[in-house]
């Protein structure tokens, strides 16, 4: 997983790059919870576009960390959501909670 | 009479989480021989990573045992058994129910056995407490033929 810190916005975005499953999550989880308390961001954006394979580990890690995101008073969004990460997501009704970012400029 | 294509594979290893990956590749490799589209082999890998999860978090609590897969082809159907030998199941329609989880402080989502009723085409399961647990699934590969119709049928309606 990738991560960059836009100063100006405050906004941290993490590019997840491994497949999202038992295994993977808990590497994402500690990356993203150090990350957030150490930049402190407004808003914290997920970005799935080079998700290949995600399973229901994928809500829960998602669920946990707009919870953390809550908690310093940043919003989580997710973006990129390839057909089957949204097909999980959208069973789980989690996208109802967390907005989806159109257009999201990465550099 | 023409055969009926039949294949049987057995695959068995330690409960490791980063045994998951390797588990559901293994079955889509498997699976490929049916000559499924890219949606319902991610299906499949899909419903194979849910079960194998489920076998080491909950069925082992993280302890070593052994999971087990059993796949069949049978002409144009893959039938999955995945099996443990942990804890079992004790209220088997609590476990169905989406968001149930016995183990919210691991942040699950208790999607697992949604996931998998509802990328496969049938799913049962077996357990008994103390002993362990196993999960029956079966999923029909659409023929070639038939994907081909309706490619060809979404072209002309453009």
């Amino acid at each position: 997983m990738e991560s960059k810190f836009y100063e100006e916005d405050k906004l941290l975005v993490f590019k997840i790059t491994d497949e999202i499953d038992d295994c993977s999550v808990q590497k994402i989880r500690r990356k993203a919870d150090y990350e957030m308390e150490r930049y402190m961001p407004k808003k914290v954006v997920f970005d799935f576009g080079c998700v290949t394979f995600m399973d229901s580990a994928g809500i829960g890690m998602l669920i946990g960390r707009y919870k953390f995101a809550n908690m310093i008073g940043a919003k989580l969004e997710v973006s990129n959501l390839t057909q089957s990460v949204k097909r999980i997501f959208e069973m789980s009704g989690i996208l109802k909670l967390i907005p989806v970012t159109q257009d999201l400029q990465v550099s | 009479m023409k055969d009926i294509f039949e294949n049987e594979m057995k695959l068995e290893f330690i409960s490791r989480s980063s045994n998951e990956a390797f588990a559901r590749v293994t079955v889509a490799a498997f699976a490929a021989q049916l000559d499924p589209t890219i949606e319902e082999l991610s299906d499949i890998k899909t419903a194979v990573s849910e079960a194998v999860t489920n076998c080491i978090i909950h069925g082992y609590e993280n302890k070593q045992g052994i999971v087990k897969i059993v796949g069949h082809l049978k002409e144009n159907e893959i039938i999955l058994e995945i099996s443990d030998t942990g804890k079992g199941i004790e209220n088997i329609n609590m476990a169905k129910e989406p968001l149930y989880t016995t183990k919210p402080n691991l942040e699950r989502s208790g999607m697992g056995f949604t996931i998998m009723e509802s990328f496969m085409d049938t799913m049962e399961i077996e357990s008994i407490v103390g002993l362990g647990t196993k999960i029956t699934m079966s999923k029909k590969i659409k023929p070639k033929i038939e994907k081909e119709d309706e490619d060809f049928q979404m072209i002309t309606k453009d």
